[in-house]
This record gives structure tokens, sequence and C-alpha cells, in this order.
């Protein structure tokens, strides 16, 4: 069957069940409520004083009954310096426990050693927001029978709520925890900041683990996960790799193509209509994306302007805007380095949220909602604005749907940053690869050659011809650069599925086919 | 005006989505000695494909006196580049052969001799001696420039950030562009972290006459660009003097005051020059 989109997705996969088809972006919020029934949470009782603590990250896990066929989740709030995900899947693989489904939030390079789990039938099945490196080009080339779920962080939460993410045992690092399980990530020698992705695998899983490098005396402060959902409690001696976790502050680049592109994008923005005082706003974490930040401050600095809330992964150059009063408060459901966990912790404007509040589509209203305008990145975006940020040029698994969709589904303005080609590979296409987010909640692509909107929002293209900034109809620009790099030639697939892309509301935008190799 | 390496097919290639006035294609100094060759035969190439958007394309050819210098000129000229920069100009003498050779090249390939123009660099003391008759004597020689680095190596001191050793070059180099009604492109500012460095010495050429300024990296530009750009407040005022002049002119007033400061003819051709800079018509 056909989605919205135009793709072919199929009705039913095995070991995945039932699919939807996409229909729009908003299609199924305009009903009020989600069709789909929601699982309960799981009710556990303890006796009184009765302990949590486990020896070791191994005793824990015997004691969560441990079972061929489980699910097990994790949060990627160390980014890329976990340990513990690859020394879960270690512990189990000795056990010898089958067919796991692995439901992280997001997967990086530093999982590369649970390959050969994927290989040998430790772990059949994956959720995840993102896949890359080593397992991502595996799983391209289809070392997996079932296809892997991609998904946002929104769309996860309502995955847990929907039991499509049955979760068996969540192993959730902390950077600082008690006895009792309260557990936060803003303070210790590894904090991490928030630690808001997890918050729904403590409330939903049969059993949840804490473990954590720094045991605290009784109570943890602040609770970002509290004891009435955690079973058991490991002190280890690490959690991961401090210097991958979160350092320092985060730069501005250095790259003057990256800098073009985000003076361009806060031009868009400042003439956009939205710029205006009391504006929400949302920027990624690294290259173009971070410097339009730089940019838009300078702006609301000379404009006297001051916004309502940034929102979002959250850098060291958000909270100086905070401190710097341009903006009321931070929202923060993932923080990416030190001076990000200290603001957490002290000020009292920038608040830890969980992703059900971040970006779950079915509740009373997640803050995506409120952004009026966001930044985003692409591999890819089509002329008709589709955008690609889950396979690379090459056809890999390389990158993470994360919040681009959620985000992008609730902004007034979505501002898509991206450099018209990189190395001899074009970036805007007739048809991407992989849609994970749909042209119709994309705005405007900005790159160094020229601005194009999406032809449904005239208003703002009319606001931006009369700033005099460089507009170009997206074919146009699409033929210009193909004229500069050529056209690559199409990369081949089989038939097979290694991939299924969810959409925020469950639906699916797109598939994965299996990588042929050369 | 950026400077690309004349080598780097990337960054030629990316050169003018940055907002440049000119791009500069450099085959002197930024290119080694074992990479001249190659280097020539990339900038050819380069030109006759690459969409350089509303920038102006110079090329800096290698000094005759080097291996390179004729090889170069005749690849380049045939492409007629908006300009080609000569380095190390030291006399008109050197300049007249040079425009000797050129002219020999055009007429080989049925060229004009009115269309490419020359920039002559100044970066020798001699060339700062002899400037105003390089400036002056040549309608090719649209544009003269200051050669920072090389000036101070040939005086035998060290560049400072103060710019103090090379000041005088700095401001006879400026006289003489004036004289000669031609444009005026100041050095290179060589730390591209130190954006308030760049901006002080932006303003500082700016205020002593300078009608440009080099850079070495993209993210130079906007500095520039913000410095010369009149701002509104500016473009408010001139358009109001020269409003008013014409207005008074028709009335045969020569010299009229506005705000209570008197206007004559240089505050009003100040005026006219700012409002052509900011492309603003007086309507």
């Amino acid at each position: 069957m056909l989605n919205s989109l135009g793709r072919e997705i199929p009705e039913y996969i095995e070991g995945i069940g039932k699919l939807e088809p996409f229909q729009g972006a908003l299609t199924k919020l305009r009903k009020g409520w989600m069709d789909e029934p929601t699982i309960p949470a799981p009710n556990k009782a303890y006796l009184p004083h009765q302990s949590k603590l486990c020896k070791t990250l191994e005793e824990a896990i015997v004691r969560s009954n441990p079972h061929n066929g489980m699910t097990v989740s994790f949060h990627h709030h160390l980014r890329n310096g976990d340990i513990l995900l690859v020394q879960t899947l270690t512990i189990l693989h000795n056990m010898g426990i089958r067919e796991i489904t692995l439901a992280s939030s997001s997967l990086n390079e530093c999982h590369d050693p649970i390959l050969p789990y994927l290989k040998d039938g430790t772990v059949t099945r994956i959720f995840s927001s993102g896949i890359r490196s080593q397992l991502g080009h595996a799983i391209a080339l289809g070392v997996l029978d079932t296809p892997v779920v991609i998904h946002s962080h929104g769309g996860r939460v309502r995955s847990i709520h929907t039991g499509k993410i049955q979760i068996d045992l969540a192993v959730i690092p902390a950077s600082a925890a008690d006895c009792e399980g309260n557990a936060t990530g803003s303070h210790g020698k590894s904090a991490f900041g928030s630690i808001g992705y997890a918050v729904i695998d403590a409330r939903y899983a049969k059993q949840v683990i804490v473990v954590t490098d720094n045991l605290v005396d009784f109570p943890c402060i602040p609770l970002s996960i509290s004891q009435n959902f955690i079973d058991h409690v490991v002190l280890v001696d690490s959690i991961g790799d401090a210097s991958k976790i979160a350092t320092g502050t985060t730069r501005i680049t250095n790259s003057p193509m990256d800098l073009r592109i985000a003076k361009l994008a806060a031009d868009v923005i400042e003439h956009s209509g939205f710029f205006v005082p009391g504006f929400a706003f949302q920027v990624g974490a690294g290259g173009a994306s971070l410097a339009v930040a730089k940019f838009i401050r300078e702006k609301m600095k000379t404009k006297g302007l001051k916004g309502s809330f940034m929102l979002g992964g959250i850098t060291s150059y958000c909270v100086d805007m905070l401190n710097d009063g341009l903006f009321e408060t931070i929202f923060d459901v993932q923080s990416f380095d030190a001076v990000v966990s200290n603001s957490l912790l002290n000020n009292r404007r920038h608040i830890e949220i969980p992703a059900a509040l971040y970006a779950n589509p079915f509740n009373c209203g997640c803050i995506t909602n409120k952004i009026d305008v966001v930044v985003l990145g692409a591999l890819e975006i089509d002329v008709d604005f589709n955008v690609n940020v889950i396979t690379g040029s090459e056809g890999k698994i390389r990158g993470a749907s994360g919040g681009h969709s959620d985000t992008a589904s609730g902004a007034k303005l979505t501002v898509v940053v991206c450099p018209s080609f990189r190395g001899r590979i074009p970036i805007i296409k007739k048809r991407v690869h992989t849609i994970v987010t749909p042209g119709e909640t994309v705005h405007v692509l900005v790159t160094e050659r020229g601005i194009c909107v999406n032809p449904a929002f005239k208003e703002l293209e009319d606001n931006l011809r009369r700033a005099g900034l460089n507009i170009k109809e997206i074919h146009d620009l699409e033929i210009e650069v193909d004229k500069i790099t050529g056209i690559p030639a199409p990369l081949e697939y089989t038939d097979k599925i290694v991939g299924i892309v969810e959409y925020r509301d469950g639906t699916i935008i797109d598939v994965i086919h299996q990588l042929k190799e050369k | 005006m950026l400077y690309i390496p004349g080598n780097n097919p990337a960054m030629i290639q990316q050169g003018g989505v940055y907002g440049a006035d000119s791009i500069l294609l450099d085959l002197e100094d930024a290119v080694a000695l074992n990479q001249k060759d190659a280097a020539r035969a990339l900038v050819r190439n380069m030109i006759k494909v690459t969409d350089f958007y509303d920038a102006e394309v110079c090329v800096r050819v290698n000094h005759l006196s080097t291996p390179f210098g004729l090889a170069d000129l005749e690849e380049i000229v045939p492409l007629q580049p908006s300009a080609i920069r000569y380095p190390k100009t030291e006399s008109p003498e050197e300049v007249a052969d040079l425009l000797t050779i050129i002219e020999k090249i055009e007429d080989r390939h049925g060229l004009p001799h009115n269309k490419m123009t020359l920039h002559a660099m100044i970066e020798t003391a001699m060339g700062v001696q002899n400037v105003f008759n390089i400036a002056s004597k040549f309608a090719r020689v649209d544009a003269i420039t200051i050669g920072g680095q090389d000036l101070t190596a040939d005086m035998n001191i060290i560049y400072t950030s103060d710019g103090a050793g090379i000041d005088f070059a700095r401001k006879r180099i400026v006289m003489a562009a004036k004289a000669s009604h031609i444009d005026v492109i100041d050095t290179v500012f060589p730390d591209v972290n130190d954006e308030e460095g760049l901006r002080k010495e932006t303003e500082y050429a700016k205020k002593i006459g300078f009608t440009g300024k080099a850079v070495i990296n993209p993210r130079q530009i906007d500095v520039i660009h913000e410095v010369y750009t009149p701002t509104e407040e500016e473009i408010r005022k001139a358009y109001r003097i020269v409003k008013e002049f014409r207005a008074n002119s028709a009335a045969g007033i020569g010299v009229f005051a506005i705000d209570g400061k008197m206007i004559d003819a240089p505050i009003v051709a100040r005026a006219e020059y700012l409002l052509r800079l900011a492309n603003v018509k007086v309507v």
C-alpha cells in the first residue's frame, strides 16, 4: 500500500505486525485522542526497608527475571561515552539469553561491540531513534531478519504507552543515585544533565535497574527519576567515559561554510514574521544549527528582543542566552555539556523535562507544540521538502530521527540548514532515500547557495523576498547543484526491508531496503 | 576581496557563496613552488566552469621575474577575469612592460585591451616610493593594494597588530589612489580568530580612505561588510542632504543649512558617494 507521500509500505511485517501508512502530519491528531489502547504500567510492591542494592550489575540482572525474547531498554544521555549497554548485553549473552529486543532511545558508535550479538541471535529486534557506525552499516546490509524500527523521541513514548515496545528490563545509568533508586544526571563526576528520555522507561518497565558511579546519601536530589519505579540499584566504578559524556562548553563551529549557512538562517528567522517578543526557539547541538543561535543571540541583543523559552537538546550556548536574560526558561530533555548540568542543578528557570512532555503527540500538549522557530539539520532533502536524517548517501543507516519530526511538526517555522552538497554528493534530491520528516512540516531550506521556501507558505516567502534575501525555487537549486556535482548513480537495493521509519503518530512514513553489498 | 589558494579546488568552488565582493584566486604566495603548474591549470579550468555569482574574479599571478609569471599570464589572460593582480609592483616601467605582454596575448586571442583591468600590489619600499606614478599613468590600473606582510619583510621590520610599521605606506598609497581616482584595498588581517582586532583595523582602514579590505578567511567577510556598510541613519542623512541640495540648486541657492549646519559642495559630494555605496537613488 502507498502512504500519502507515495512510499510503498507493506501491510504486515513478521516480527513487527500490522502497519498503518502515514496519512499526514496532523491527520491522526485531529481526532483529539489516540485510537490505540494504552497498556497499564506495572504496579509493584516492596516491603518496608527492603534493600534494593545489588553488588554487581550481573546480580541485578539475575534478580530481574532475564529470559529469552525479553525487551531491554536504555537511554542515550551518556552519548558516545556509554559503556553500560554493551556490558548489559554481554552479561545477558553470557547467560545464554537470546532473541532480545533492544529498545535504546538511541545507538551510537560506542555500541558497535554488540554487533556480534546481532549476528548470533542474542539481539534480534531493535527499536531506536538513531543508529550509526558499524551497527548502521550491518543493519543496512541485512544482519537482522526483522526490520529495525526507527522512531522519534516523542514517538518512542507513544510506542511504550501502546505496548508496541513492552520493556522487560530498563537499565538506567545515573550520575548520582541513592539506595532507593532516586536518581539524576545533574551532578556527580559523570554528570550528563537531563535524564528526560529514561523517565518513561522507569515508569513502564517490568524491572528497572539504576546504575550509578556515585551513590549518595538518601535522598538523591533532584528526584529526576523517583524511587517508586526502581527495583534495583547498583554502584559501579564507572558508568562511562566521562570525556565522551559531557565536558566543558559546546563551541560554536569555526567552519566558514557552517557559519555562512547559519547567518543566512538567522536572517531568515529575523525576517520570517516569527522573530517577535516571546518567541520560543530550538536549535540543534552541532554545526550550522548551533551556530544559528550565535547570530540569533546577536540579533536579539541588538533589537532588545526577549524570547519565551528554549527547548530540546541544550548546550552551554543556550544556558548563556538564559543567563543573558534573552529567554525566560529552558526546557531540557537532553543536555550536551558540563555547564548545562550545573545550570540544570542550580537555576530554577532551567527545567528538566521527560520525553513525554517534550514531544509525545498523544497527550494534552507536548512542549514541541509551542515552538515558534526550530532549526534542524538534514542528510538529504527533496524537492517536496521531505527530509532524511537517517540514511546516508551510501545507503547506510547513519543518523537519528531524534526529535526532528516532533519539533518540525510543532514549530510555526521549521528551518532546515545544510550545505547544498557534501563532498561530491548533492543534498537536494528529487526524492530522498528515506523520509523521516514530511515536507509539509518544513517551511524553509537554507543552504550556502540560496534559500528555498516551501511553496505552501507564500506569506513567508513574501516576507523573505521583501527583506532582500536570496530566494530560489528548490527545483532550480537542485539543478544548479547537480551541475556542480553531477547526479550520483542510484544505490542498489534488494526487496528485503531492513528498517521501518515510524512517524511520531505511529504510522509508517517510509521503509529502508537492504543495501546490495558491493 | 577573498583570497583563495589557487591549488584548492574545494575552496575555489565555494568561493562565490560567502558574499565577498571579489574573489582573488592566488597563484603566487599561497601556492608552493612544486604546485605552481597544477594550480595554474586548476584555476584556468575552474574559472571556466565555476559560478562565482555576483563576485568579481581576479587572479594574482606570479611576478614576471619568476619562472612562473609569463606562463600564468599566457593561461589566465585569455580567460579575461575581472582583473589581474600583479605582486610586488615597484615602478611604472614595470607596469608598462606587463601591459605590453598582456596586450600581446590579448591580440593573439582577438581580445580587447579595455575589458580586464590590473590591480597593482604595493609590497616593497620602492613600490611605496613610486606608487603615484604606478596608480596614475595607466588607464587599466583601476586599483592598488598594499601587501602588509611582504612590505614589512622588505623593510626589515616586524609586522605588528597596531600596523605602526606600515602606517606611512598605507596613507601614501591611499593618497596616490585618491589622486588617481581609483580603488585602494587594504592588506589582510592575519589573525582569523581575532574578530575585534579585524573590526578595529578595518575601521581604521576605512577612516584613512581605503575602499575595501582583503581577507584570508570567509569568516572575516561579514565584519568588513558591517564596517563599510553605511548605517540607516547615515543613509537617511545623506538622502536628505542630496534632496535638499537639488531643491536649493533649482532655486538658485548654492549654500544652505540643515539643522543649523552649513551644507556645501564637499558635503554633498560625500553624501552622493554614500548613497551610491548604499545603492539608494534620490527621488
